[in-house]
Formats: C-alpha cells, sequence, structure tokens
C-alpha cells in the first residue's frame, strides 16, 4: 500500500467539499488508504489514546492488554504503582510478549527466544547472552539499552491511563482542555470499584461510532426506549459542551418534563414513538441522585478511543478500538463507587440492561452504523449531509437535541488531524 | 444414579431416570421456546422470584458481577420480550441452540443445581449461519406446582465479542 507522503498527497485520497464540516465523503469510512493514514497520523500521531482505567490494574505488577489503533500495546503498574505502556513486540524478532489479557507479572519473557523484559519494557534478559562454553554469544556492541521494547508516553487523569508515541504532543491535561476535565471532574469525583467489562463488535467503520455519541438528533428517534419514555425527547433540556480544538465533545440531558404528552411525536407519526409501550418493573428506569450536577445522562467523547457514559445510574468508560476498515471493537468497562451500598450495587447492575451489546435503549447504535456500512459500500463521490442546526446560531445549538454541529466540529478537527 | 454408603456406585433407580427426563424435558422445552419464537412463553419456565443473567466469561471467572443481561424476577423477563417485539431495532434472526453435557452438581430436596454446555447459530437475513455464541448454562432449578422451574439461570458466555447486538435470549 503506497502511504501518501505528505498533505497534499493525502488531499486526493479523500475531498471534503465544505470547509465546514457539513459533507462527509463516504470513502472515509470504508478506504484503507484513509484508514492506513489515520494509524499513522492520528494513533501513532499527536494524539492521546485511551489505553485503560487504573482500576483495571489496581495493585503493583498488574497489566492489560489492549491496542492504540492496530498496535498491540501492554499497560503496566510496576512495584511501586508508577503506569506504563509499551509495544507488545519483541524487540529480538518481533513476537507478541505477553500473550494473556490481563494479569500480574513482574517481568514478561517471549515465547519464542526467551528475552525478557521489566514491567517497564526494558530489556533484562537475552538467554545464553555470553554463547556457550565460550563460543557465540552477542557481539561485544550489544548493548541491552537500545533494545528494549518501544515506550509510550504514559499519563493518567482522574484514573483514566492514555497513552502516545508522540513525543511532540502536549501535556494530557492541555490534550483534554478545561471543559473535558471538568465533566471527567463529574463523573469520577471519588474513588470507584471496576464491576467488569462487557464487548460488542460491529461490522463498520469505527468513526461512525464516533460521530454516533456526538449526535443527540438519533437518539431521539432511532431508539424506541428514549422517546417512548421521555428519556430523551425533541424536546428534552440539553446541553452540548464543546472543547477548544473539536476533537472531543460533551452533552449533558436533563430530566425534562413533556407536558405536550410527546404531541410533536404523534403529529409526525414517527414510527420510532410507541405510545402502547408498558413496562411491569419501571425500577430500571429510576435515577437515583448521586451528583451535585444532576443529569440524566452525560455522554463525552475524548477522541479517539474514549467514552465516558452516565446513563442514569449506569457508570461506564467505553473504550472503541478500530479493527481494520469495516470494523470495530467497543469495550464496556461498568464501575460503581467505593462506597456504593449492595443495593446500590444491585441497582448499577439492573440499570446495566439499559447499555451495552444488549442495552434497552442502545443496542441500536451498532446496528445503525453497519446500516450505513453497508449502504455507502462503493458509494464513491458521494456524500453525507450533516445540515441541522446548520444556519443557526451557536447559542441555539449549543441547547438543542437536534442539531448536528457537533458531527460538522468533529470533522472540521478530524480534517486537521489528518492533513485532508 | 446412586452411590452407596461405601461411595461406591450402585445402580441407577427409576427415580433417577424420572429426574433425568423431567429436567432433560425443561431444558429442551426452554430451548424450543427461543427458536421457535415463542418468546411470550419463555417467562413462564422460570420461578417468579428467578434470576436471569448473560454474563461474559472474562467476568464470571475474576469474580465480577456485570453481564450483558440481567433479570430479576419474571416481570423483568416479560419486559424484555416486550421491548423486543416492540421497541428494539434489529435484524431479524433466527436462533438454533445445542446443547450438550447435562449434568446435576447438587441435588437438595426440591432444588437442583445443573450445568450444560450450549452453542447458539445465529441466522440473519443475508442467509448466512454464523456461530453466534457458546457458553455453558449454570442452572438451579425447583419443583412448584407447574413442574420444574427455572430459579437461576445464568449463562456464562464464552464468545466474549458480541457480533452487533443481542435481543433475543440465549
Amino acid at each position: 500500500m503506497n502511504q501518501p507522503a505528505n498533505p497534499s498527497d493525502a488531499e486526493k485520497l479523500v475531498c471534503f467539499p465544505r470547509e465546514d464540516g457539513s459533507r462527509i465523503p463516504y470513502e472515509v469510512y470504508s478506504s484503507p488508504q484513509v484508514y492506513q493514514l489515520e494509524q499513522e497520523r492520528i494513533f501513532r500521531g499527536p494524539i492521546w489514546s485511551f489505553v485503560g482505567m487504573e482500576a483495571e490494574i489496581p495493585l503493583p505488577n498488574d497489566f492489560k492488554s489492549t491496542f492504540v489503533g492496530d498496535t498491540p500495546v501492554v499497560v503496566t503498574r510496576d512495584a511501586d504503582g508508577i503506569l506504563s505502556a509499551w509495544v507488545n513486540r519483541c524487540a529480538h524478532r518481533g513476537a507478541i510478549v505477553c500473550r494473556a489479557p490481563r494479569g500480574n507479572a513482574r517481568s514478561f519473557s517471549c515465547a519464542y527466544h526467551q528475552w525478557s523484559y521489566d514491567c517497564r519494557g526494558n530489556l533484562r534478559g537475552v538467554p545464553f547472552r555470553n554463547g556457550v562454553n565460550g563460543i557465540c554469544g552477542m557481539p561485544a556492541d550489544f548493548d541491552s539499552n537500545e533494545h528494549g521494547l518501544e515506550q509510550l508516553r504514559t499519563e493518567s487523569y482522574r484514573g483514566l491511563i492514555f497513552a502516545t508515541f508522540s513525543d511532540r504532543t502536549a501535556s494530557l491535561a492541555d490534550y483534554l482542555g478545561q471543559q473535558m476535565r471538568e465533566r471527567l471532574d463529574r463523573i469520577f469525583h471519588k474513588p470507584i470499584t471496576y464491576l467488569g467489562c462487557t464487548r460488542q463488535y460491529s461490522r463498520s467503520n469505527w468513526k461512525l461510532y464516533t460521530e454516533n455519541v456526538r449526535d443527540p438528533y438519533h437518539a431521539a428517534l432511532l431508539h424506541p426506549f428514549f422517546s417512548t419514555f421521555n428519556l430523551v425527547r425533541a424536546s428534552t433540556r440539553i446541553e452540548h459542551i464543546f472543547d477548544q480544538g473539536g476533537l472531543h465533545h460533551c452533552v449533558m440531558l436533563f430530566q425534562t418534563e413533556d407536558n405536550s404528552g410527546a404531541a410533536a411525536y404523534k403529529e409526525s407519526k414517527i414510527a420510532s414513538f410507541k405510545e402502547g409501550l408498558r413496562l411491569e418493573d419501571l425500577s430500571i428506569l429510576a435515577n437515583v441522585r448521586e451528583f451535585k450536577e444532576e443529569a440524566n445522562f452525560q455522554i463525552q467523547s475524548i477522541f479517539p478511543q474514549l467514552v465516558v457514559q452516565q446513563v442514569q445510574n449506569s457508570l461506564v468508560v467505553r473504550q472503541l478500538l478500530p479493527k481494520g476498515p469495516q470494523s470495530f471493537e467497543l469495550i464496556f468497562n461498568f464501575f460503581g463507587y467505593s462506597d456504593d451500598t449492595p443495593e446500590m450495587v444491585m441497582h448499577r447492575i439492573k440499570e446495566a440492561n439499559l447499555v451495552g451489546p444488549a442495552g434497552l435503549i442502545s443496542m441500536e447504535d451498532t446496528f445503525a452504523t453497519e446500516l450505513i456500512q453497508f449502504g455507502t459500500a462503493h458509494a464513491g463521490g458521494t456524500l453525507s449531509v450533516a445540515d441541522m442546526g446548520r444556519d443557526a446560531a451557536d447559542t441555539e445549538n449549543a441547547r438543542s437535541v437536534i442539531s448536528e454541529k457537533p458531527v460538522r466540529r468533529f470533522w472540521r478537527a478530524y480534517q486537521e488531524v489528518m492533513g485532508l | 444414579m446412586t452411590v452407596n454408603e461405601a461411595g461406591v456406585f450402585a445402580g441407577t433407580t427409576v427415580a433417577d431416570v424420572v429426574l433425568w427426563h423431567d429436567l432433560h424435558r425443561l431444558q429442551e422445552r426452554y430451548v424450543t421456546v427461543i427458536d421457535t419464537d415463542r418468546l411470550e412463553e419463555w417467562p413462564d419456565l422460570f420461578a417468579e422470584d428467578c434470576v436471569y443473567e448473560i454474563v461474559p466469561k472474562e467476568n464470571a471467572d475474576r469474580g465480577l458481577p456485570m453481564g450483558i443481561m440481567h433479570c430479576f424476577g419474571r416481570s423483568m423477563l416479560r419486559d424484555r420480550v416486550v421491548s423486543l417485539r416492540k421497541a428494539n431495532v434489529f435484524e431479524p434472526q433466527t436462533y438454533r441452540h445445542l446443547t450438550s453435557g447435562l449434568e446435576f452438581t447438587r441435588i437438595d430436596g426440591q432444588t437442583i443445581d445443573m450445568q450444560s454446555n450450549y452453542v447458539v447459530v445465529q441466522t440473519l437475513g443475508d442467509g448466512e449461519s454464523r456461530l453466534f455464541q457458546a457458553g455453558r448454562y449454570l442452572d438451579r432449578v425447583v419443583l412448584t406446582t407447574n413442574g420444574w422451574r427455572y430459579q437461576r439461570k445464568r449463562a456464562v458466555y464464552d464468545t466474549s465479542r458480541v457480533q452487533t447486538l443481542l435481543v433475543i435470549p440465549v
């Protein structure tokens, strides 16, 4: 595959015909060349990728295997509690070193020739380094310090661990920005307890999910649970929080009485509004107040691999992992707070029914992204339209469910990072 | 199977065979109501205060509680079916369950713990059948006035990546 050498070559890959991000060429969802460029400019570029929660590796010498884009990475906590991340590729012949998804280890050795590394990825042992009976062995100029595992810069914020290949990118705190940090501060305001993860796999491009979480317009329409039970309707009070650069986004949705009885849905005959739908056990929709700033939903997307979600009392850190141009994996890491009562833990488990791979209110998301993937096969030259709220004032867009401004902002920022 | 005081196999009694038959039939009925889209009958196979859960093995192995579906009581089972019929959007699909290795792990009066393996083959609109989920049922059944019912059914699945979505119970 020919990699574009500079932005002017990259421009030929796909064309965004408008500067405002309102027209998206469908090739960005399927082109192997675009995917290749994303690996270079985003995942190996000046971007912090979310790799895990500190709560997943709470003890000294805990580790987990994950990815930054396509690159296999291991995240560790050493005996002193220091977090590290390194590429899971032996410095000798390139084999995967750590084959376990998670665990606890003081050192890691490659199965192939038993080269071994410490928690931080430094080379600690080469079998028969001095040969056998004085014969063979490594050359005199072989320096272990030059043959460690490739290490990434690693920082964490509020227990969320990020890594980057770039030396030149800003600190993690600056990358997140004040607006996004404040949203994370709200969720991670006290110690958490990890409750486990679930995984969903979609045959669609990872950016379709990135758009999905920035698009409340669909929430009021695709998911019958939202509109029918008035969790989210077109009239719901909403607040969009934008970062400075446009890569990240957060949306908050507030409990809003709809005195019209969903008249707008009934008049428009919106098929996904199910007037007759009744539940026997409504406790699944209960929201126990637990934040100073009370909102039913907070969905925060930190580009490219993280979505932090509060859906009522269901708290989840979602990790988004691209798996080639036409697939992605979504890992839902559920958590509660360390001071939760057993009843509250049960309530969170009950509300987990709302989200995740079998989520009553959101299972349709990956189905919708697949519909786009399948519908846009070989749709070269044609464009997606994100016009909702395009000529509305920023103040209107900032408090409307029916706005695609976050989608437009995302594509502008994406073009900038990608040099497209 | 009856084991005498010395721990020696002492033959299979008629009661053993009847119990085996009854619980095997419960399992067969369970997979049949799902695989033939008679989901409205599915909650009837559970006790009123049942627990039904679908949990990935990676969590179960670590003692972590989270799964993808947790129903406490038959009303939540019925809500799942209502939601599936009326409120969820998904591609039409069918399941075929294959089960094996049914064994009783504890018999205590009218409560029995049993385990078995399951495989669910899913067929979507494109006509292709895919192995959707492999896992193990960890069940507790109780004898009620309506016969044997699931007090607890925990589907612990190996196939940790759920393809697209799970809407029909396993």
